[in-house]
């Protein structure tokens, strides 16, 4: 039988200390290392400084923690974060490699895997532990189907999608920071991280923390009752209404192909706002979708949208088989505007 | 000096994304309901980075565009009637399976000898192209653990722009969290880009791509080696279609006002 010893890693964000999606992350590593028998649990962190942020993680009950700093590693670059994920795993002896999903970590966590000769599985939604077994939870198939499996292979990477677990919290410990060297390379210089290029200012509607997911469908651009299109109010009505729920904006495939082929004005809208099978799966408490018709291709992106509403002119459209907690049969137009003024 | 890239998009089949899927108990794990019969169509990511790959290539003199697909090869032979006219690419051919349940580790492994035994592919020119996620197995992992195998060591995950500059650098934009991009420089080739949706459309049916595309599409089906997958090592106990069916109340034929406050009671509650 195996002893596990179960490696959390993370990365600093810009201002130093470990996002949310690492903190969470902790929360599930600390809970697996309370379940399995004989199991160890140790920390590492990348970062410019990420001993000062090992050592804010330091009372979640790690034997030992380890640290890569230096100004190379403080933005996501595949070489440089595979280069220190390396080390972390290998200095630890880690069989069980937990890692936030994030995106830096999206890119950089199966390079290391394959490196380290590991095997990994990506977007884990749980686990649960049965004596010495470790069983994942994880989607395929875009989220239409659910498995439940488990592997012999060692060391098992694991990275864990955001909102599964409350935020880690805990006094600090004083295990000490064993701060690992790894050596740079050319590879680091191949290529140069530029920075963030953020929507223009009006189209900040991505809002991850946000409570509500709010989705736009193609029937904002349609033809209505008077037989005209009332693009300019659609725009007026959506925006008005994410600046009063704060809401993050989500929306069909039909509606942002339409943006991007030019017949269409919504310019707070782009491809990164479509929610479904090849779009985004993103975690809200609470949805409410408007003018969308609900289709399965669709809907599979809300998988992880806890309370569901959704409002169209149609008693039939997919919301309706099943799809949605409430349905409103109402013309969006009059009933998101009257919403917005509510709030 | 030899100029042009040599890209090689990574990218098979999927279900149609409209189909219902159904898991069944296969000889070895689980498989799909009458797989073999379910229309296909290019994992819809990877079709987005063939697209690019094939931009690119049109603008810079001197490349070329290879599809290497892992896949049943009657599948592959149905799947190519449908992209062949799109764009022009050679394929290399795997034959095996294209379910989302093989291991990443052993699909990446069959590509990259696939990849390595491609005669003309000069790698210090490759750029490694494929989607950001499968629609099968959906665990944007591939292109990192080929470009891995291949030693590539810059790596791009979720890319919506690649644009070259006239000294033959590279800007790459990666989608992050919160809408943001991240924008990097690359001092050139080889490079691997996993794509998101891109800026392209699908282009259209051009029948004499497609005629161009059959001289070498069909030998390399014929020539597909069958991929070698060891023991699973993976044990699934249960694959499910989630249970999502809500019991929807329908609100109609209510005053807006009235409906109007239960939805923002709802959201500020
Ligand atoms: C391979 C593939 C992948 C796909 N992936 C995705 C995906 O990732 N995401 C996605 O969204 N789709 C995806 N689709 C497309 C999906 O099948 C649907 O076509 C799409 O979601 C429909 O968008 P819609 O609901 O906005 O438009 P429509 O189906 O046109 O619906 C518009 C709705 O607006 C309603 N409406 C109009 N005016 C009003 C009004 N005044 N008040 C209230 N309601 C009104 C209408 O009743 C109608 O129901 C995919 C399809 C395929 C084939």
């Amino acid at each position: 039988m195996t002893i596990e010893t179960i490696l959390f890693v993370a990365h600093t964000e810009e201002d130093g200390s470990l996002g949310r999606a690492a903190l969470e992350c902790l929360t599930g590593a600390v809970e697996l290392h309370r379940q399995i028998a004989g199991a160890s649990l140790v920390a590492g962190v990348i970062g410019v400084d990420a001993t000062a942020a090992a050592v804010a993680i330091s009372g979640c009950g790690a034997s030992k923690l380890f640290a890569v700093s230096g100004p190379e590693f403080a933005m996501s670059r595949y070489a440089s974060d595979t280069a220190a994920l390396d080390s972390i795993c290998r200095t630890s002896g880690a069989t069980i490699i937990v890692a936030p999903a994030t995106s830096r970590f999206n890119r950089a966590v199966p390079g290391a895997a394959q490196r380290i000769g590991g095997k990994i599985d990506t977007h884990v939604g749980g686990f649960l532990v049965n004596g010495a077994e470790v069983t994942i939870q994880r989607g395929y198939y875009r989220q239409r189907m659910i498995a439940t499996l488990t592997r012999a292979a060692r060391p098992w990477f694991v990275t864990i999608d955001a909102g599964l677990f409350p935020k880690f919290e805990g006094a600090a410990a004083n295990t000490p920071v064993e701060s690992l060297t790894v050596a740079t390379s050319d590879a680091f210089n191949r290529t140069k991280v530029v920075g963030y290029r953020a929507p223009e200012a009006d189209a900040q509607t991505i809002r991850p923390d946000a409570n509500l997911l709010f989705v736009a469908g193609v029937g904002w651009t349609k033809k209505q009752a008077d037989g005209q299109v009332h693009l300019t109010e659609a725009a007026d009505i959506i925006l008005g209404f994410l600046d009063k729920s704060k809401a993050s904006l989500g929306s069909s495939k039909s509606l942002v192909d339409q943006s991007t082929e030019g017949h269409n004005v919504f310019s707070f809208m782009s491809h990164l706002n479509q929610v479904g099978q090849t779009g985004a799966t993103p975690r809200h408490a609470k949805g409410l979708s408007a003018c969308c018709h609900g289709e399965e291709p669709h809907v599979v992106g809300w998988r992880f949208i806890g309370e569901r509403r959704a409002i169209n002119l149609d008693a039939n459209c997919g919301w309706a088989q099943g799809k949605t907690d409430v349905l409103y049969i109402a013309d969006a137009f009059a009933l998101v505007k009257k919403v917005g003024e509510l709030l | 000096m030899s100029t042009g890239f040599h890209i090689v998009v990574l990218g098979s089949l999927v279900p149609d994304l409209l189909q219902t899927l159904e898991p069944v108990q296969g000889p070895t794990g689980p498989a799909l309901k009458n797989e073999m019969m379910l229309p296909a169509v290019l994992d819809p990511w990877a079709a987005h980075a063939l697209f690019e790959a094939a931009h690119l290539a049109a603008k810079t003199p001197g490349s070329k565009v290879w599809l290497v697909s892992l896949g049943p090869k009657a599948k592959l032979q149905q799947l190519m009637m449908s992209i062949a006219q799109k764009v022009p690419f050679e394929l290399v051919a795997i034959d095996g399976p294209s379910s989302g349940f093989t291991d990443p580790t052993e699909v990446a492994a069959a590509l990259a000898g696939a990849i390595e035994k491609i005669p003309a592919l000069d790698r210090t020119r490759m750029l490694l192209f494929g989607g950001c996620a499968s629609a099968s197995r959906d665990a944007g992992v591939t292109v990192q653990l080929v470009g891995e195998r291949l030693g590539v060591t810059d790596q791009f995950l979720a890319a919506d722009e690649l644009t070259v500059s006239a000294e033959g650098t590279f800007t790459i934009l990666e989608r992050v969290e919160g809408g943001k991009y991240l924008v990097s420089e690359v001092a050139g080739p080889p490079c691997a880009i996993a794509w998101a949706t891109g800026n392209l459309p699908e282009p259209p049916n051009n029948p004499q791509v497609g005629m161009q595309n059959m001289r070498t599409l069909m030998p390399a089906l014929q020539k597909a080696q069958p991929a070698q997958f060891g023991k699973q090592e993976t044990v699934f106990h249960s694959v499910e279609i989630p249970k999502q069916e809500r019991r929807t109340r329908i609100v109609k034929d209510v005053p807006i006002d009235e409906m109007a406050r239960e939805i923002a009671d709802w959201i500020k509650g």
